[in-house]
């Protein structure tokens, strides 16, 4: 579509603008402000340069969680996306089943974060949960409130649950944009139903692919509510997460500066990591306009 | 081939099914029963736990407060992602581009980045422990989402149908309101719906900003870890009240939630 | 604006990065430009350089901070040179 060239737009974006700026700008700026001083109350804050950001970026408790980060956000997409393209293959296309499954499968996007922390805890406790009584009975030994790999596993299964259904009802909809003449010209060839999928489905899902993969990354490098309720960070150190240290340094031990030097360097981490991700999908839509084009 | 799909489709269902089943099922037994022994439906069905929810102000109105903030991030959501929407949808102007990602980035911010400041921000303008201040709070990640979903929805509308409008001789108020929004209805469900999935279901500023006027349900949850254990009936109880209005939502918009999914994308 | 705890090298950091887009705003309205391709592997306009400079220096700075000895002001140099040749040929 072509876009008129016109200023005055400014004036539509303006609530916007103001709003976000409120609530992101002097937020932001604050943080900042406190990155750079020792802070012990409203009217004592000693400037001390950038001392905390050479101790916070040298300080192996945050480097391992933001190794442990990582590591938990690609387990997370490696699971989700393979996963939650299958679902949505398998989802059925018209009728009251159609509908049903939908229901169903956004249910767990719905439930309150905290609450999802709870359903797990009581689902996968060994002794009034159904997941641990089970698994404990089969003759593994399992307690996710004592054994780190378990508690890391249960984590890992209570996003895959939370989550998995954001990329497959994103990829549903994505399916369900592909023309049946496509599917005709398939059937007319014989195509395999892999041959289907690899080529004609898949470049379809791209955009939409891109989109879940954003949100994904993003969300489950934030994660903070679910492992908070459901093992508290422990046992030891095992599920602790970024945002977790990060709110424990801050209001636990109310160490403002370092916590506030910590923010900015997570804040840029989600801002390159994010704006990979924008460049690529604007430069998707750019050559798609192209290749109409040149229809 | 469809047979394989079927039972596919039928275990995903009963994996995502299966753990709110034991949540429901948790909610009607006694506190006795659940720590008792394993049963897969209560023995001795009760109603006890939803009565104390039902009959104590100070649990029934974190449902209120929730709601009440909720409603008000959506509405202003709503109402100043429309415009903006549009504008990103039909004009070029300067910075749009960057202004777009920088909408972006806040969606992406992690809370905990601003959790302290928030706190101070709303304090020092006196909005602390009220329900405005949670859903201005919140509306910086949901304002983002609405105006890229609006947008989306809003550009598969042809240009031609404004121009028309114009030419015939209508306002752009009259236009944008009576003509433009039952054009774009079904992307405005799906904002609505986007706004409250992720207000309803985050805790970490509402529980920051609030203390006892506006406090949401979820925090007061944190209330049946006592002193002799967790009530665990009571807070299964109070889990399943905070699932059924985000059923009510995904009903209403259930035609719709596929293609808002992909954002009005595809 | 007591608890914002205002200093003022912080305070000059944000006035430099707000008059730098005022300027590139004033700039564009004067004379739009064009995206162009140079030696970054993506064609940009002057204010993706301006936002891939300014991301690259904060790495680049916290990576002078972390992990080596060298003095701050000299990465403060090399960003400012890097930026420019950025917004030049970028």
């Amino acid at each position: 579509m072509n876009k008129v060239q016109n200023n005055k737009a400014w004036w539509l974006v303006l609530p916007v603008f103001l709003l976000v700026a409120f609530s992101a700008v002097i937020p932001l700026m604050t943080v900042v402000n406190y990155s750079v001083q020792d802070i012990f109350d409203q009217n004592n804050a000693y400037f001390v340069g950038l001392e905390w950001y050479q101790e916070v970026l040298s300080d192996p408790r945050l480097q391992d969680s933001l190794a442990r980060q990582f590591m938990y956000s690609g387990t997370v997409l490696l699971i989700e996306v393979p996963l939650g393209i299958c679902v949505a293959l398998m989802m059925p296309t018209r009728g009251w089943t159609a509908s049903l499954s939908l229901i169903v499968l956004a249910l767990p996007l719905l439930i309150p974060w905290n609450v999802v922390g709870t359903i797990w805890q009581i689902f996968a406790r060994s002794d009034i949960g159904l997941l641990g009584y089970v698994i404990n009975n089969l003759g593994i030994d399992y307690n996710y409130t004592s054994n780190s790999v378990d508690a890391w596993a249960t984590v890992l299964l209570m996003d895959v649950w939370h989550w998995t259904s954001l990329i497959a009802l994103l990829c549903y909809s994505g399916l369900r944009a592909i023309p049946d003449a496509y599917y005709q010209a398939a059937r007319i060839d014989r195509a395999s139903s892999w041959a289907i999928f690899r080529f004609i489905q898949l470049p379809k899902l791209q955009g939409v692919l891109i989109i879940g993969v954003l949100l994904r990354f993003m969300d489950s490098f934030m994660i903070y509510t679910e492992p908070f309720v459901l093992t508290g960070g422990g046992p030891g150190n095992s599920t602790t997460f970024l945002s977790q240290t990060l709110t424990k340094m801050a209001i636990g031990q109310f160490d403002i500066g370092p916590a506030a030097a910590f923010s900015i360097i997570y804040f840029l981490i989600v801002l390159l990591v994010s704006w990979l991700f924008f460049t690529t999908i604007t430069h998707l839509d750019k050559d798609k306009v192209k290749e109409q084009s040149h229809d | 081939m469809t047979r394989n799909k079927r039972i596919g489709i039928i275990s995903y269902s009963a994996f995502v099914l299966l753990p709110i089943y034991w949540l429901i099922n948790m909610s009607f037994k006694s506190n006795e029963e659940i720590t008792g022994g394993l049963s897969l439906w209560p023995q001795d069905f009760t109603f006890a736990n939803y009565q104390v929810i039902f009959t104590d102000p100070s649990w029934y109105n974190g449902y209120f407060n929730s709601v009440y903030y909720v409603v008000l991030n959506s509405i202003i959501t709503l109402i100043v992602a429309l415009p903006a929407a549009y504008a990103f949808s039909r004009y070029k102007f300067v910075g749009d581009k960057h202004l777009f990602f920088w909408l972006l980035t806040n969606r992406m911010a992690p809370p905990a980045v601003f959790l302290l400041p928030f706190f101070q921000l709303y304090s020092s303008v006196g909005l602390f422990d009220t329900h405005i201040a949670v859903a201005l709070a919140h509306c910086l990640f949901s304002v983002p989402l609405a105006v890229w979903i609006l947008e989306g929805f809003m550009s598969a509308v042809p240009r031609e149908i404004d121009e028309t409008a114009y030419i015939d001789g209508y306002s752009f108020g009259h236009f944008f309101i009576r003509l433009f929004l039952p054009l774009i209805s079904s992307g405005i469900g799906v904002t609505v719906f986007f706004s409250f999935m992720f207000s309803w279901v985050e805790l970490l500023l509402a529980r920051t900003l609030t203390s006892v006027n506006a406090k949401p349900i979820a925090a007061i949850m944190t209330r049946t870890i006592g002193a002799s254990g967790v009530d665990w009936g009571v807070l299964a109880a109070a889990g399943v009240l905070t699932i059924i209005p985000g059923i009510l939502v995904i009903y209403f918009v259930r035609n719709h939630v596929a293609k808002g999914f992909a954002l009005g994308r595809v | 604006m007591n608890w914002m705890a205002w200093t003022l090298p912080t305070a000059i950091f944000f006035s430099t990065i707000g008059s730098i887009i005022v300027m590139m705003t004033v700039w564009e309205i004067k004379s739009p430009c064009i995206e162009r391709k140079g030696f970054l592997p993506i064609s940009t306009t002057r204010g993706d350089r301006l936002f891939i400079g300014l991301l690259s220096s904060a790495f680049l700075h916290l990576f002078t901070l972390g992990f080596t000895s060298v003095n701050i002001w000299l990465a403060l140099i090399a960003s400012v040179i890097w930026l420019l040749s950025l917004m030049r040929w970028g």
